[in-house]
């Protein structure tokens, strides 16, 4: 009975120990999350300023703002946007609705899966070697077409993710009243699943705004106010690495302010698009 | 009892719909498919040219420094002399740090959110560790280099010197001038960065470990740790191992954080504390200046060395966690 009573103790001990780290471990997580938060929140109010909105990215040593680069960044999410969402819309439409089993939806699928956490920095290379380097200059649109590349994995998967929600009964329901197939997919089962398709396209969002190491060398960036997407762009990400490795006070400054723009974006679409997802399922 | 329509009088049968309304619909039905099919295609097609024209730009740099190229240690845009060695040294090993530390906070925190955690708790912290992935690189690297690195030069390194440093074996991994930057932090840095991948995972799979298995085990009186030891981890390990190929395949390629707090040196030096590069850090730091075609095809070979191991990692995961998927299949 002594030896079971010990026994009985040192299993109670290993289970509250490892219990206690688990929780340990989570608050690990949380420290982290809310330190860079703190630090940002910190930093990046100290710098803000409406000039932020008003003005260019100075020269070195002096004052200015985000103007161009905000703008930079703003107009090429959006580009990249536009040319993802019907791309990985469709696709994902043959993934779920077509190629379910088969050899091409199945290597497609995995495909998807790996390319949507290949390194990003490699995708910028890609449009470097295939469009910058035969056009001889750095644009905008290669910029916008390597934040298109990153997006369209994350839509894809959505799309098709939530088609499979779809009940079948409501497609054989719309089949059975003589509407053609490709009715059926898109005024049926997609507009069913609106809501999920559109957190995909704003978790896609989220993950394009704050990307820097593909615009490294496709926009590269522009000191002056530019909306020709045909030459070098200005760009949050990109301005934020360049200040922030710098030794002025003011552009580092900037470099929070922006770094702080970025984050609450990023973080809002995220929040944004986890609600819309919950109210979609709800319904 | 309804009259079947084909008893029914010609004239108040349903009508058809015009002939050319079918075959309409049939050929608007096939261009459709063939449409959303090609866009599949293009995905496929989006791997294949990565990878050549990779492999294309990689071509004068083989050429000229033959297989060598992955074994040496030298990088030197004057004399054009170029190896790959010390920035895959650079990768493996804060990708190596990454996991070390990422795997066991991971578990813990997966284990938290499946048995632990109250269930007015679950989402606000889910969610919570999914933020920590949302967050972009680049603000990690400005906070890892302005906030985290002081800190860990002022307090942990000199810690982590004064003992480990003296323990025999691992002594040398622990010497050297304590500054706060070089492959210790970023490791630690991808480690944070790394959490919510692995986590959510590990979190998912434990979900789904049925729950009948769990409540006989509990019923024999096992406690919460024994559970997870014996049933939920045994039931998982697939998908556990799936999660933390995603991981590593996530630290391997990332860019910003690192490139912040590497120190971006060509070296390999046994000491952690020591300055580093890692193939996407040299790629970040050196690719636009870089105007001699040798040394600009090295670096495109360093990207592609970097996609065919993320490559790698990321297709093992994927095959683990859907075998994992398939058995769950299997035995519900």
């Amino acid at each position: 009975m002594a030896s079971d009573s010990g026994l009985y103790r040192r299993r109670l001990l290993v289970n509250r120990w490892n219990l206690a780290m688990s929780m340990g471990t989570m608050s690990f997580g949380m420290v982290f999350l809310l330190w860079i938060l703190y630090t940002l929140f910190l930093r990046g109010f100290e710098a803000l300023s409406p000039t932020l909105f008003t003005q260019m990215t100075p020269p070195p040593g002096s004052a200015g703002g985000l103007l161009n680069a905000i703008f930079g960044s703003v107009l090429m999410v959006l580009v990249a946007t536009l040319v993802s969402t019907p791309i990985g819309i469709l696709a994902g439409i043959y993934l779920a609705e077509y190629g379910k089993n088969g050899w091409i939806a199945n290597v497609t699928r995995f495909i998807n899966d790996i390319l949507l956490s290949a390194p990003s920095i490699v995708i910028g290379l890609f449009v470097y070697t295939v469009y910058v380097a035969q056009v001889q200059h750095y644009s905008g649109w290669a910029g916008s077409a390597a934040l298109a590349l990153l997006a369209i994995p994350v839509v894809v998967r959505t799309t098709e993710n939530m088609l499979r929600l779809v009940p079948s009964s409501l497609r054989e329901a719309a089949i059975a009243l003589g509407a053609p197939m490709w009715k059926v997919i898109l005024m049926v089962t997609l507009k069913a699943v609106r809501a999920g398709v559109i957190t995909g396209i704003l978790l896609a969002v989220a993950r394009i705004s704050g990307e820097t190491a593909p615009l490294l060398f496709t926009a590269l960036n522009n000191q002056f106010w530019s909306a020709d997407m045909n030459a070098p762009m200005a760009n949050l990400p990109v301005v934020i690495f360049q200040f922030a490795m710098s030794p002025f006070e003011e552009w580092q400054q900037l470099a929070w302010a922006g770094a702080l723009l970025i984050t609450l974006a990023v973080l809002l679409l995220n929040i944004l698009a986890r609600t819309l997802f919950r109210q979609g399922v709800a319904k | 009892m309804l009259t079947p329509a084909d008893r029914a009088p010609r004239e108040l049968r349903q009508p058809l719909p015009p002939p050319t309304r079918m075959t309409a619909g049939r050929w608007q039905d096939a261009l459709f498919e063939k449409t959303t099919m090609a866009f599949a295609l293009l995905v496929l097609l989006l791997l294949v040219a990565i990878i050549g024209s990779l492999i294309y730009g990689a071509i004068p740099a083989l050429g000229k420094f033959g297989p060598a190229f992955f074994v040496t240690n030298v990088w030197n845009p004057v004399t054009k002399q170029f190896g790959a060695l010390a920035p895959i040294y650079g990768t493996l090993v804060t990708s190596g740090i990454a996991l070390l530390i990422g795997i066991p906070v991971s578990f813990g925190i997966a284990l938290f959110l499946t048995e632990m955690c109250p269930p007015i708790l679950k989402r606000p912290l889910g969610t919570a560790v999914e933020l920590l992935a949302a967050i972009p690189s680049i603000i990690y690297g400005m906070w890892g280099l302005f906030v985290f690195a002081p800190i860990f030069g002022d307090y942990i390194q000199p810690l982590l010197a004064k003992t480990l440093g003296n323990t025999w074996l691992i002594a040398p991994l622990f010497r050297g001038a304590p500054n706060g930057i070089g492959m210790l932090s970023a490791g630690v840095i991808l480690s944070i960065m790394v959490i919510p991948f692995i986590a959510s995972v590990m979190r998912d799979v434990f979900e789904i470990v049925p729950p009948v298995l769990k409540e006989s085990a509990y019923g024999i009186g096992c406690t919460t740790w024994e559970v997870v030891r014996n049933i939920v981890l045994p039931y998982t390990k697939v998908g556990v191992i799936g999660g933390i190929m995603l991981g590593l395949g996530r630290a391997l390629g990332e860019t910003m954080a690192v490139t912040f707090v590497i120190g971006n040196a060509y070296r390999i030096d046994p000491s952690l504390f020591s300055a580093g590069n890692s193939i996407a850090s040299a790629l970040a730091n050196e690719f636009n200046e870089a105007s001699d075609p040798v040394h600009l095809s090295s670096l495109i070979t360093l990207g592609l060395v970097l996609f065919m191991l993320t490559f790698i990692v990321l297709a093992c995961s994927r095959l683990l966690l859907a075998q994992l998927a398939k058995g769950e299949g299997r035995q519900t």
